[in-house]
């Protein structure tokens, strides 16, 4: 396998790995939203409002950024990163 | 100004603009204290902060192409970031949101997580493959993977479709606030809106638009954040309401158990003024189906992924590099504003229906409420009404209506802020709305100068002429939408919805598949978002004309049906033809690696 595919299947499972924490965020959490409400969460809010308002919103920020870094790290391991005058 | 060493200066230039905006709010602050008028105020804001994005529009003027289309793509990340949360926090975010938390409650909140959820889709499906592909306008992206002009063509028609609808709602927006700010007629203030707007983007394009956009979002987010913080604090709920409106929060459910929700007659609510709704739905609790939620949420996210006016903010960063973290910077400066939503719709919410609060109105009776100054300011503006429906003289839940729009522009009088609060909400709605509207009104026209006409009838043409068409185009497109907004069809949130249903069926897959699947071909794309557009289109159309719907999907979500069409379409019909040429799969690995010269030249 030449260098580019295989740089290209780690990009993948990291998309991968991306996507099932996004859906667990953005739709998994969702599917249990009265039985969650039941129960406090951070801040004395209730599970689900505080997702709502808060947890899945910053947890997409966080997620974001996690994803840009593990990413430039699989460019610098097969040497595709950009160079400072691309 | 905006030469050479501009870049390496944004946050000295930024951070004196900030300093000197909030001086101003300060200047305005003790006029008010020494008798200036409300109206005054609220003139100077919107007039003052206008005029620096108009000045700003000025200073970026340019005559070279890739400054005009991508803003010499040297914006750096956390900058670009900013621009692209006011380019798509609009006016609906700024001024509608909190009110549809406040009135629908967990169902509505659905849109607090499909605007943001998409981010991470933009981040790890396409940004940093469109920004090494090196293209101006998304149809570029399309035209140039998939090849031809139809598959180029298609992609216009589906972006022109999606950000017109999206651009008419932003226009609406900034007339509204300048007809309320500036106290002249909606017909005529669309107008005064519109040429605010070209002025940031007509003579400096993308450029314009950035540094213009970087200062809306510094003064819609002051403007948002202070209010939140200020009755959290006046009205004691704590001081840094985020972390600590769980109490009030629970209050709100306490009071609601103990009035109860009555419904009102037909009859009775016949009197109520169009537009107003009483509150009918818990604030906290779960009140709509996971499918309901997770459809819309869905079609928010994948929508937000499709939408052009987005996605060509990151063709603006110097390396691929820079376009994912900028991913990450948009959602945290959007974040900002988002997560601080349903804290306004708490605090307004408790400081009208708790009778243990001075603002309190549930309880008091109609003479004591009617005798209030800012209930009458703000009846008279209709958004505020009460009516005694069962007669027994005090004000209870089911007889007490708001306008959407009050739970941002009337809670800081509400609570007793100083005029000069609400002068700098007018301000912060009106740049959300411009910012909006800019970066729709320019996607369209480049798309329209760029891929119509330069790419496809005179592809000879020289700059100059192509910058020229570009900014005629942009002067027609902003005037179409003016004219439309001006005859008030639809709602402000309603709309915006459609835009991101409309992209999502005929874009998503196309781009997406664009650079996953290197089988995908022209024939397939061309199906997909043709295909797609007019499923969602016709489905809409079903709905709207009394069709039952199936699977749930309602007329908010028809992008879901649209782009399983899209879907269907493509993979069937590019199995079905030949798969792309040689060239065209080596240029999909091309843009899968970071490294490497873009695919489109720099001027194209």
């Amino acid at each position: 396998m030449s260098n580019q595919q295989k740089h290209w299947e780690k990009t993948r499972s990291l998309l991968f790995i991306t996507l099932a924490i996004w859906f667990v965020f953005s739709i998994g959490i969702f599917l249990f939203g009265a039985e969650m409400n039941e129960v406090t969460g951070p801040f004395g809010y209730p599970w689900t409002y505080w997702f709502t308002c808060q947890g899945s919103l910053g947890a997409f920020v966080i997620l974001i950024f996690w994803f840009a870094n593990r990413q430039e790290k699989i460019d610098e391991e097969f040497g595709f990163s950009e160079r400072e005058d691309d | 100004m905006i030469k050479g060493n501009f870049i390496d200066n944004l946050p000295r230039v930024y951070g004196i603009y900030t300093g000197g905006f909030i001086g101003f709010i300060i200047i305005m602050a003790i006029a008010e204290q020494m008798g200036m008028s409300a109206k005054a105020i609220g003139i100077a804001f919107v007039a003052f902060t206008v005029f620096i994005y108009a000045l700003i529009g000025y200073l970026s003027r340019t005559a070279q192409a890739d400054a005009y289309y991508v803003a010499g793509r040297q914006v750096p990340t956390v900058f670009n970031g900013m621009a692209t949360a006011a380019d798509w926090m609009s006016g609906a975010s700024f001024v509608a949101m909190a009110g549809g938390i406040y009135f629908k409650g967990y169902g509505y909140m659905a849109l607090l997580v499909g605007w943001t959820g998409g981010y991470v889709l933009v981040a790890s499906l396409l940004a940093p493959y469109l920004r090494k592909f090196g293209c101006y306008t998304v149809p570029d992206f399309i035209g140039t993977r998939y090849g031809g002009n139809l598959a180029r063509f298609s992609a216009v028609v589906v972006l022109t479709v999606a950000s017109f609808t999206y651009v008419t709602a932003q226009i609406n927006a900034t007339g509204t606030i300048a007809s309320v700010a500036l106290d002249i007629p909606f017909q005529y203030a669309v107008y005064i809106g519109l040429i605010s707007i070209l002025l940031c983007s007509m003579l400096g394009g993308m450029r314009g638009v950035t540094w213009t956009q970087v200062a809306q979002y510094i003064v819609l987010i002051i403007a948002y954040l202070l209010p939140v913080f200020w009755i959290s604090n006046k009205i004691g709920a704590g001081f840094f309401p985020h972390f600590m409106l769980a109490d009030e929060v629970a209050r709100i459910a306490e009071l609601e158990q103990q009035y109860g929700f009555v419904k009102n007659s037909a009859a009775d609510l016949a009197n109520v003024p169009k537009g107003l709704a009483g509150i009918t739905k818990a604030h906290s609790a779960v009140n709509a189906t996971p499918w309901a939620f997770i459809s819309l949420a869905l079609a928010m996210m994948m929508g937000t992924a499709s939408l052009p006016h987005v996605m060509m903010r990151y063709f603006t960063t110097p390396s691929v590099k820079a376009a994912r973290k900028s991913v990450g910077w948009s959602l945290f400066f959007i974040f900002l504003l988002y997560s601080s939503a349903p804290m306004l719709a708490t605090l307004s919410k408790l400081s009208l229906i708790d009778p243990n609060l001075p603002t309190g109105i549930i309880g008091k009776t109609f003479a004591e409420v009617e005798a209030i100054d800012w209930y009458q300011n703000w009846n008279q503006a209709n958004l505020l009404f009460i009516s005694d429906f069962n007669g027994n003289g005090t004000v209870e839940l089911n007889e007490f209506f708001m306008g959407g729009k009050a739970v941002v522009l009337a809670t800081p009088e509400i609570a007793g802020l100083p005029y000069v609060i609400s002068g700098l909400v007018a301000a912060g709605g009106m740049a959300a709305a411009m910012s909006t509207a800019d970066g729709l009104i320019l996607a369209i026209a480049n798309a329209i100068s760029h891929d119509v006409y330069y790419k496809i009838i005179d592809p000879k043409a020289e700059t100059a002429k192509r910058l020229l068409v570009a900014r005629v185009l942009l002067v027609v497109i902003g005037f179409a939408g003016a004219t439309i907004a001006a005859m008030e069809i639809q709602g402000i949130l309603g709309s915006v919805i459609w835009a991101f249903d409309f992209a999502m069926s005929g874009l998503f897959f196309p781009l997406v598949l664009g650079v996953w699947w290197k089988r995908a071909n022209r024939q397939g794309a061309i199906a997909g978002m043709l295909g797609g557009l007019i499923a969602g289109a016709w489905y809409l159309v079903w709905v709207r004309t009394g069709g039952s719907g199936f699977l749930g999907i309602t007329q908010l979500t028809f992008g879901i049906f649209g782009s399983a069409v899209s879907l269907v379409l493509m993979v069937v019909v590019s199995l079905m033809t030949a798969e792309p040429d040689k060239a065209t799969q080596k240029m999909v690995d091309e843009v899968r690696v970071p490294s490497g010269k873009t695919i489109l030249g720099k001027s194209h």
